[in-house]
């Protein structure tokens, strides 16, 4: 059975849920609706406590795919990576996919999510020609660009408030390989990535940045660069069997087991190994989606799970910030399993809420050791605002109104937009407090 | 080889998840089903996955007269028929079918009338071909008369006695029949219910339905776990079971 939680397992919140077998199904009845895709946001924009979530991974029809055109519409409950499924064999790519392959359609627009390749091609929302939304009224709006242009604009990074997404129109890309060539190197500071990410970013549709947050000592950060973009040549790859997940993480594990220590080694363990790896060719998925091999990997952060913080920071304004960042969280004696780096380009998206902007982001995940992990997450807030950078909200569970309100001056723009009947608890806690 | 599928309540979330499976194979369909927007959903999503789906009917499974026109219709759509899939049904209200016996007629008429009349017209087309596999979807209520649901229970019991009769009937001459006992599967028909750790996806039942077909197993329950449940359930003497208030 589907468990209607979000990623980080936090907050844990009380909350009704019905299904949407069919587009045309009658909404649940209650008092408060939000859309809950797949449930990989990770804080509570995708909760609706006290309320109703609308479960729309039961959408997940294809409508139709014109294999000319590389266009695809589909259900938006329908997963990015059941769409790969369909589209590699026949010579298409999504142009835009993030960490995951398991997010819905709906919450890749509704998030408007970005993945290594934002620097070339912005966001999912840049690529999506036409969607449908329905409002709790009855209405059902066929938005594209022109027409419900402000619905289009507003539901692109609306975090699911302006109503349900039932299906979407997606253009693809085209490759010729399931293969990306990578190349992995090493750095050993801030400077050295922002350099790698000016060399790399022209002639790499890919590129990210791995990093040790335990090695941070003043400027000095042992780090792995990685680039990579797809094969152009035909190499017959393209209809292999896709690989499937081959582990998962059973249940919630005992803190411990990512503790301090053993994630210090694993730091350790898997800079010895990625930085030895240089170049290679390798599939797709453990490429782009390299924790896609463990089902269910968010159950190892234990019972009371974890947060994640991610924020972009203007290019000006990075290195400094970062370093602060770096600063605080090695000074809390916090850390972080997996901790990511990568520029953002400049490719504006429809969205009107929508998260990356030009600059560096940094996302990193910390176990939730309660008011201790609070109130680091809470002073990083802080540090991250003052030098004109904002959160995700699809990874946060804690930041502050104002430092969402510093984040996203143009929130009150997605107001008129936004469905009387739909709320989340990210959006209460938010902007609900600022309209307070 | 792609495969010729015969489906009845083509919409039903048990048949969708079985079609899949086979459009993954680019199997050929024949879908019936009463609503035509669905009906048109599911083509659609089928066809996307690589199927062919030559015919659609839409119509009322009740209209006893027409199923031997709707089976003569798939097969000449379809040539030969190698998997036939009767999924539809209903859950009646058992308060309402005690009140009203109109109602449990009508839920008798759905669940066991329609589906053996339709088994039936399947069969002579399936002696006739000397092959293919007729794989229905009765039910665990079907094992026990139960206080709280045995109008349908009822239903699927005369279904299971009905393919076993079929069964043998059919043995010889190649054809199978296949009864499949779904326990809780989280569908539409029921959505009302609270789920819990015995529920089971549609994805997960159709998996095991189209392994069942492949080794041309008789009778399976799904997920397996509910064969001993409902074996420990039938051997419970009568007595006890009335105090049981189940």
């Amino acid at each position: 059975m589907q468990r209607v939680e979000s990623w980080g397992r936090y907050p844990r919140v009380a909350q009704e849920s019905g299904p949407l077998w069919w587009r045309d199904d009658p909404l649940p009845e209650a008092a408060t609706l939000l859309p809950y895709g797949n449930g990989l946001s990770y804080g509570d924009s995708c909760l609706n406590p006290g309320g109703c979530v609308i479960t729309t991974r039961t959408l997940d029809r294809f409508i139709a795919f014109d294999e000319t055109r590389g266009v695809l519409r589909c259900e938006a409950g329908v997963t990015l990576g059941e769409i790969l499924d369909r589209c590699v064999p026949r010579g298409w790519f999504l142009p835009v996919v993030p960490g995951t392959q398991f997010v819905t359609v709906g919450g890749a627009i509704a998030n408007d999510v970005h993945g290594k390749n934002h620097h070339v091609a912005g966001t999912f929302g840049c690529h999506v020609n036409s969607f449908e939304l329905r409002r709790s009224d009855g209405e059902r709006l066929l938005c594209t660009a022109e027409d419900n242009g402000a619905w289009f604009r507003a539901t692109i990074g609306g975090l699911g408030l302006t109503g349900v997404i039932t299906w979407a129109e997606l253009q693809l890309k085209r490759i010729h390989s399931a293969l990306v060539e990578c190349e992995s190197l090493p750095f050993a500071s801030l400077a050295q990535f922002s350099a790698l990410c000016a060399a790399s970013d022209r002639d790499f549709e890919y590129t990210v940045a791995w990093f040790d947050c335990y090695s941070w000592q003043n400027g000095a950060l042992r780090g792995v660069f990685t680039r990579g973009r797809h094969v152009e040549e035909d190499d017959g790859t393209l209809a292999a069997p896709r690989p499937r997940p081959r582990a998962s993480v059973p249940f919630p594990l005992p803190g411990w087991v990512l503790g301090r220590w053993s994630m210090r080694a694993f730091n350790a363990l898997y800079y010895a190994i990625k930085s030895r790896q240089g170049r290679q060719r390798v599939r797709f998925e453990p490429f782009l989606f390299p924790l896609d091999v463990l089902t269910q990997w968010n159950l190892a952060y234990g019972p009371r799970g974890f947060m994640q913080l991610q924020c972009v920071v203007p290019v000006d304004a990075a290195e400094r910030c970062l370093a602060a960042l770096l600063q605080r969280i090695t000074e809390s004696g916090q850390g972080s399993f997996l901790a990511v780096m990568k520029c953002f380009g400049d490719r504006v998206s429809p969205g009107c809420l929508s998260f990356p902007m030009p600059g560096t982001t940094l996302a990193l995940d910390f176990q939730n050791r309660g008011e201790s992990t609070l109130s680091m997450l809470r002073a990083c807030h802080e540090l991250i605002a003052a030098h004109g950078g904002r959160i995700y909200p699809a990874k946060d569970a804690c930041m502050s109104p104002e430092v969402f309100a510093t984040g996203f001056p143009h929130w009150r723009e997605l107001l008129p937009n936004i469905d009387p009947a739909f709320t989340s608890g990210f959006w209460r806690r938010t902007a609900g407090a600022l309209n307070a | 080889m792609p495969m010729n599928v015969l489906i009845f309540g083509a919409t039903s979330a048990i048949a969708q998840a079985v079609a899949r499976r086979y459009a993954d194979t680019q199997a050929t369909f024949v879908l019936v089903a009463r609503d035509a927007a669905k009906l048109a959903a599911n083509v659609a999503d089928l066809t996307a996955r690589g199927a062919t789906v030559s015919a659609t009917l839409v119509a009322d499974l009740e209209d006893g007269d027409r199923h031997g026109e709707w089976v003569a219709a798939a097969v000449a759509a379809l040539g030969t028929l190698d998997v036939v899939l009767i999924a539809h049904g209903t859950l009646p209200d058992q308060a309402q079918c005690e009140a009203d016996d109109a109602a449990m007629r009508q839920a008798i008429d759905v669940n066991f009338g329609s589906a053996a009349s339709i088994a039936t017209h399947v069969a002579r087309e399936l002696e006739r071909q000397r092959s293919g596999t007729l794989a229905v979807i009765a039910s665990v209520a079907g094992d026990r008369g139960k206080r709280s649901n045995y109008v349908y229970g009822a239903a699927k019991a005369g279904l299971a006695v009905y393919l076993q009769g079929l069964r043998a009937r059919l043995a010889s001459c190649g054809a199978s029949v296949l009864t499949i006992k779904p326990g809780f599967v989280d569908t539409p028909m029921t959505a009302g219910f609270a789920k819990g750790a015995l529920w089971a996806t549609p994805e997960r039942v159709a998996a095991a339905i189209c392994r069942a077909i492949a080794a041309r197993r008789t009778v399976i329950y799904v997920p397996s776990f509910w064969r001993p449940i409902m074996w420990v359930i039938r051997m419970i003497p009568e007595r006890i079971f009335i105090r049981m208030r189940m």
